[in-house]
């Protein structure tokens, strides 16, 4: 087992739908990892301040609502403002097949649909942990490439 | 360094604190009687010219050595945009120490309170009747009750109670509260020095002026003072345990080969 890391896991947009974001965190848990979780319905701005606030080294951020191309690049930019370069982004939910690498080009780093098992979540953070991928590495890795 | 990496240094013990003086509340009691949402209720109360930092604290699993940390979810004070410079929450995990209260929530207080925050919050992992700890971190105790939790004996039961600087009774909006009051009340009425009772509701809002306005002025009870640095003498001593060097490799040969606590201890001491 990887290093113990701290790890936001965040609900952005008006989206209800919290059961995936819960079973990655007791997931992450599970894998000896600090999980933070945001709760439903956050902005951008309130996710960045989590993560700058808990001295978060990843974030998970989960959509079904369809905003994913809106708001995932939006949270990678305010990390960026703000100084986080070393935070690492991965995403999960409803992620269609044309709207994958534009969010990589993004600073995401990897993402998780329906049926993923567990372990790959797992085993991204411990591969992310060790090397520079934080949202601001000009590392163009993403997880599955 | 940004104030949240500092706070990480200290915690994996890579930054030494020294100690500052000021004021470190401790809010106990047990799971799920509203500690995070008396916490929340007041901090709306409070103004921005307090600065005030919440130490959130919650399990660490001890099987997986992973926690979740959920107490951010209770504060919707963290949306109020006029508070964003005056209020800091930071959850912590208990880790590798031995009870529901880290040591190192020490140094983190101290170096908050060095850092120009005036209030420090202290919300303990649920707690039991026996769990005290937290007298040995924080300088006042504030424990809250709720309706519901057991008849008029365990008002009178020896424990946490005992150490209380203040006593909340929250969920005053549900059938019972009353009782609870009444119950705490008498049983006090023996002791010299007694802590107030309130009653609040932190969804009603019942009493949280109140408690927004006595947070900062919640005197110190003198009985308790000796517990108290019991408590931190407790915690002293079992640092110097903990920290020893030859800790993991003693519990490996107790588990291991066997060897008895008395050898344990010998080898330990030397």
């Amino acid at each position: 087992m990887g290093a113990r890391q701290r790890i936001v896991i965040a609900k952005p947009g008006l989206d209800g739908h919290d059961r995936g974001a819960k079973v990655v965190a007791r997931a992450l848990r599970d894998g000896g990892h600090e999980v933070i979780y945001t709760g439903l319905r956050r902005t951008p701005d309130q996710i960045v301040r989590t993560i700058m606030d808990e001295d978060a080294r990843f974030v998970g951020l989960s959509s079904l609502s369809g905003a994913h191309s809106h708001l995932f690049p939006k949270i990678c930019n305010l990390l960026r403002e703000a100084g986080l370069d070393d935070v690492v982004v991965f995403g999960g939910g409803i992620i269609p097949e044309e709207d994958r690498a534009p969010l990589f080009a993004a600073g995401v780093r990897a993402l998780f649909g329906p049926g993923t098992p567990s372990t790959e979540i797992l085993e991204f953070v411990e591969s992310a942990s060790l090397r520079d991928c934080g949202v601001a590495s000009q590392d163009d890795w993403h997880w599955g490439e | 360094m940004l104030l949240a990496r500092q706070l990480s240094a200290i915690e994996s013990g890579e930054m030494e604190v020294g100690h500052t003086d000021g004021l470190i509340i401790a809010i106990t009691g047990p799971p799920g009687v509203g500690k995070s949402c008396l916490i929340d209720g007041i901090l709306h109360r409070l103004s921005p010219k307090n600065k005030v930092a919440v130490l959130a604290v919650d399990p660490t699993s001890p099987l997986s050595g992973g926690a979740l940390l959920g107490d951010r979810i209770r504060l919707s004070v963290l949306d109020d945009d006029s508070k964003s410079d005056s209020i800091y929450v930071r959850s912590i995990a208990t880790r590798s120490s031995s009870g529901s209260m880290p040591s190192i929530v020490k140094d983190l207080a101290s170096h908050l309170l060095a850092n120009s925050f005036d209030l420090v919050i202290i919300e303990t992992v649920g707690a039991g009747q026996a769990e005290m700890r937290c007298a040995a971190v924080a300088n006042r105790i504030i424990v809250v009750e709720g309706p519901a939790r057991g008849d008029g004996v365990q008002a009178e039961k020896a424990g946490l109670l005992e150490l209380a600087d203040l006593i909340v009774v929250n969920k005053s909006d549900l059938d019972g509260a009353d009782r609870v009051v009444n119950d705490l009340t008498v049983s006090l009425t023996l002791t010299n020095d007694a802590p107030p009772i309130i009653r609040t509701s932190a969804i009603g809002g019942e009493g949280l002026d109140e408690l927004a306005e006595l947070i900062l002025t919640i005197e110190e009870r003198t009985s308790s003072r000796r517990a108290r640095v019991r408590q931190q003498l407790l915690m002293a001593h079992e640092n110097l345990l903990t920290r020893n060097p030859a800790f993991d490799a003693v519990i490996d040969r107790m588990s291991e080969e066997g060897i008895s606590i008395e050898d344990a201890l010998r080898e330990l001491n030397e």
